[in-house]
């Protein structure tokens, strides 16, 4: 799939000195689903805000479909969406009528029969002519998102969607971004959530005090980084390990009833059939074995303290 | 140039001020309405003929002017203030319009509305006072073009406003007094010679003078000196917001 977003080397530094963007490069294909995963104040807003136009760079480009955002903003911008983090919407408007005014703000002439698909989609249809005031929180963010694909935008940004909502609302909002993908939408989602991003993400990219970290297919991230446990229960629990079992890699439940060893999958030997041959030496009986994946969560806080270190 | 966009936020706001008609119309007829009771019949009886006219009409050019002058600065301020205040704003600065666009949407409606108001204080001027109009095509320029230039300045004022005391405070500390003072009620000629002189640097005089001038055919200024000095404010204006977009002063980080 050819790039549709081409972020180079891109800076931000606000007026107080404050460096939010520290040349962040970034390649985003069309049709894919891209989550950037970061703590709080790492410059994920900050990113989309300047890849929107809210914000202006200090330094690098960008280019949305081939169209730079500040040479070519009109034909970048029409490509974008953006459904931001904070729920900003005039509480008086009808939903309908500030849906229209979206569209209508990026040039696109009237089409009611577009929007009525979009409200329907994001099951907002039988709410068109209610206040939005009157709406609950989780509609109020399917409004902004409904504002946001007014315009059939090819690119969206979604800064937080599932930010302080809860367990429902976030697969609901999971669905709908599968839908969207479906329909050729590319999305780039922030988040602070490990799970969402594992859960819908094709890619992640990891971002930390204003640099990109690292950005790669979710499948390869976890295997290339993850780690696996192996648990060996057994029969009998045992006071420490033999002399013959002592290693790094090996540690006792403090039950005394398991072995832990951790390993890498993707190392040349995992030391895993020594492993059981020198248990079974040791005396020691089997009862069970068990292995588990790392999360993307571990890998994730496992990158966050390098950088920090 | 991005005309959907332009439309969109022209009928947006004009939406705004149709949803709350009663109020936006019902305020100013009424309190029109008490000036002419309170200056026209009540004082205005006692006072004589000001150059030719008497005191109930003479008022009508400058109480029309007061309301368009306010609300043009009004409803332009709160205009792009409120989705500064909500958060809206940054729908306006990602979508794919410049800031003539932005511009023209705002300051049009919020000079619409203005218009609407002046219109309907002149009609309500009708039933208590005689007026006649000298020039008519004059007095529509200098309405439109009055409400162009201070709808544009209350944008300025909506855009560096940080909270809504600020909205108030030009409004209040500064355009109020400058139109009070700016010949509404008299004709600058009634005042004593140094405050003659201290009246021509209040540019609203010139304003009012233009505007009473299409009505009664005299005027405090001359005519061209008006004309400049509403060309001039509204230049002014217009630089002040290109400055704004360019730097994103106050709006774009």
């Amino acid at each position: 799939m050819p790039d549709i977003v081409e972020i180079t080397n891109l800076r931000k530094a606000y007026s107080d000195g404050f460096e939010a963007l520290k040349g962040v490069s970034l390649k985003i294909e069309e049709g894919e689903i891209l989550a950037l995963l970061g703590p709080n104040g790492a410059g994920k807003t900050t990113l989309i805000s300047t890849v929107c136009g809210i914000t202006m760079a200090t330094g690098g480009s960008v280019k949305v479909g081939g169209h730079d955002t500040l040479t070519d903003y009109r034909a970048a911008r029409s490509m974008i969406g953006l459904v931001p983090q904070e729920i900003n919407l005039e509480p008086f408007e009808k939903v309908m009528s500030t849906v229209r005014f979206s569209r209508g703000l990026f040039g696109k002439p009237k089409d009611d029969a577009a929007l009525e698909k979009i409200l329907r989609q994001l099951s907002l249809w039988d709410k068109k002519d209610s206040q939005i005031r009157a709406l609950s929180g989780g509609m109020k963010r399917r409004v902004l998102i409904a504002k946001a694909l007014a315009h059939e935008p090819r690119v969206l940004f979604l800064d937080e969607p599932t930010a302080g909502v809860d367990v429902e609302l976030r697969r609901d909002m999971w669905n709908i971004v599968a839908d969207l993908k479906a329909d050729g939408v590319t999305i780039i989602l922030t988040t602070h959530y490990i799970e969402e991003a594992e859960a819908i993400a094709d890619r992640i990219g990891v971002i930390a005090h204003g640099e990109l970290l690292l950005v790669e297919e979710k499948s390869t991230l976890m295997a290339r980084m993850g780690k696996k446990q192996l648990e060996v229960q057994l029969t009998k629990p045992i006071d420490a390990l033999p002399e013959s079992l002592r290693s790094d890699a090996l540690v006792l439940s403090a039950d005394g009833c398991k072995l832990i060893y951790t390993y890498d999958t993707h190392a040349e030997r995992t030391g895993i059939t020594k492993l059981l041959s020198d248990v079974s030496a040791a005396g020691l009986v089997l009862a069970d074995l068990e292995t588990k994946q790392s999360s993307l969560e571990d890998i994730f806080v496992d990158l966050v303290k390098e950088d920090a270190a | 140039m991005n005309w959907i966009a332009v439309k969109s936020i022209y009928m947006f706001e004009m939406a705004r001020f149709f949803r709350t008609i009663t109020q936006s119309l019902i305020s100013p007829v009424l309190s029109t309405s008490l000036y002419f009771v309170v200056f026209g019949a009540a004082i205005g009886s006692r006072i004589e003929q000001v150059e030719g006219v008497s005191y109930g009409s003479f008022i009508v050019p400058g109480l029309i002017m007061l309301s368009v002058i306010t609300q043009s600065i009004s409803n332009a301020s709160f205009g792009i203030y409120f989705p500064k205040f909500i958060g809206t704003v940054f729908e306006l600065l990602s979508a794919p319009i410049n800031f003539i666009e932005i511009v023209m949407g705002y300051v049009g409606a919020a000079a619409t509305k203005a218009l609407f108001i002046g219109v309907i204080i002149l009609i309500t001027a009708f039933f208590f006072v005689d007026i006649t109009i000298a020039h008519p095509i004059w007095m529509v320029a200098f309405l439109v073009l009055t409400c162009i230039s201070f709808a544009l300045f209350g944008f300025i004022i909506g855009i560096w406003a940080g909270n809504f005391e600020q909205l108030q405070l030009v409004p209040l500390l500064i355009v109020t007094p400058l139109v009070f003072l700016g010949g509404s009620f008299y004709s600058i000629t009634m005042l004593p010679p140094v405050w003659q002189i201290i009246s021509h640097f209040n540019p609203v005089v010139y304003l009012i003078s233009g505007f009473r001038w299409s009505f009664f055919g005299s005027a405090d200024v001359p005519i061209v000196t008006s004309l400049f000095a509403i060309a001039g404010f509204t230049a002014l204006c217009l630089g002040v917001i290109w400055w704004i977009f360019r730097s994103g002063w106050r709006i774009r980080q």
